[in-house]
């Protein structure tokens, strides 16, 4: 993947897929500790613990037919080429955790890219869930609850292009003033 | 700076719009994006939303985009397809935003398909 945030698009959707109808999308952006930190949470079907095992060893993938690995492994070599590292927290029935870190100086780290556009695609693909996204740039805090979002619109669905084309300037611009520096 | 009281109004105006989107509409064109790991790394994401922005800018009630797994072709990422009512499915592949673009001009809007970017051209 060219960008983290394409990684973390394709970890929500594991996410969506354990049947979770709240996701929580935490980055947190620490220049003084040299880290960027990315937190995936749900409350889908997870995972029980011999399968958990296995998941996060990328050499256990039965996939054959693809050129690109399994979505967990992706994003574990690609945090581990920092110096970083994934761990997955999980319990069969109540929900899972990806813990994801990488140094954030380091010169493999991919650029974060562009977090509006994939805030966007999976609220946008996925009216019944509720997401929490939020993201710290050196304390600086941005958030955005589609409970709160959904309580203004009412019944006009978050899903209209009219709405995403707004979403996604408002995130962007959200972005952007945590990531001034002072 | 964007404010949710923006977003309020807004909200206003598209509720007293008639002919807001359904997707159950059976005048409803589909648009499917293939959004799995390989979809993604190929270049999914931007591919839908210059769909969507395309579809709002134009404002095609009768129009939506939405997203699913792997279409099982995974070479030929980005993979859309479109489903118009009363027509035979049309699987594009190897999209880009531009391509995107011009599928919603020509083949949405003026419902002639663009062979040059479906599989049967790829095949040839
Ligand atoms: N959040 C999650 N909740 C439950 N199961 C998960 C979750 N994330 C991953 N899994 C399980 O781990 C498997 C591997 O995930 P991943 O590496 O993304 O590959 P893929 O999604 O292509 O199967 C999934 O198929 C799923 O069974
Ligand atoms: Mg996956």
């Amino acid at each position: 993947m060219l960008e983290i945030s394409l990684h973390v698009l394709d970890i929500v959707n594991n996410s969506v897929k354990a049947g979770a109808d709240l996701i929580g999308i935490t980055i947190c952006e620490d220049k003084q500790q040299n880290l960027l930190s990315i937190d995936i949470t749900d409350n889908g079907c997870g995972m029980d613990e011999a399968f958990l095992r296995s998941v996060t060893d990328p050499f256990k993938t039965t996939r054959t037919t693809r050129k690109v690995g399994m979505g967990l492994s992706l994003f574990k070599s690609a945090a581990e080429a920092t110096g970083g590292s994934l761990s997955i927290a999980s319990e069969k029935g109540k929900g899972t955790s990806v813990h994801v870190r990488f140094v954030y100086d380091h010169i493999d780290r991919q650029p974060l890219g562009d977090m509006a556009q994939t805030i966007t695609t999976v609220l946008s693909g996925n009216p019944s869930i509720d997401f929490l996204y939020r993201h710290t740039v050196d304390g600086k805090e941005f958030l955005l609850d589609t409970h709160e979002i959904r309580q203004i619109l009412g019944d006009v669905e978050l899903s209209q292009p009219e709405i995403i084309v707004w979403l996604v300037d408002y995130i962007t611009e959200g972005l952007q003033e945590i990531s001034q520096s002072a | 700076m964007k404010s949710l009281a923006e977003l309020e109004a807004i909200k206003n105006r598209m509720k007293n719009q008639v002919g807001m989107r359904k997707d159950d509409d059976t005048n409803t064109t589909r648009i499917v994006v293939g959004m799995a790991t390989c979809g993604i790394a190929a270049g999914a994401r931007p591919v839908l939303n210059a769909l969507v922005e395309e579809v709002g800018k134009r404002n095609l009630a009768h129009v939506t985009v939405a997203q699913t797994g792997c279409i099982g072709m995974c070479k030929f990422e980005p993979i859309i397809e479109v489903m118009a009512p009363g027509k035979e499915k049309v699987t594009y592949i190897k999209m880009t935003p531009e391509k995107a673009i011009k599928v919603i001009s020509e083949h949405i809007v003026n419902g002639r398909v663009c062979n040059e970017f479906t599989i049967g051209a790829e095949q040839e």
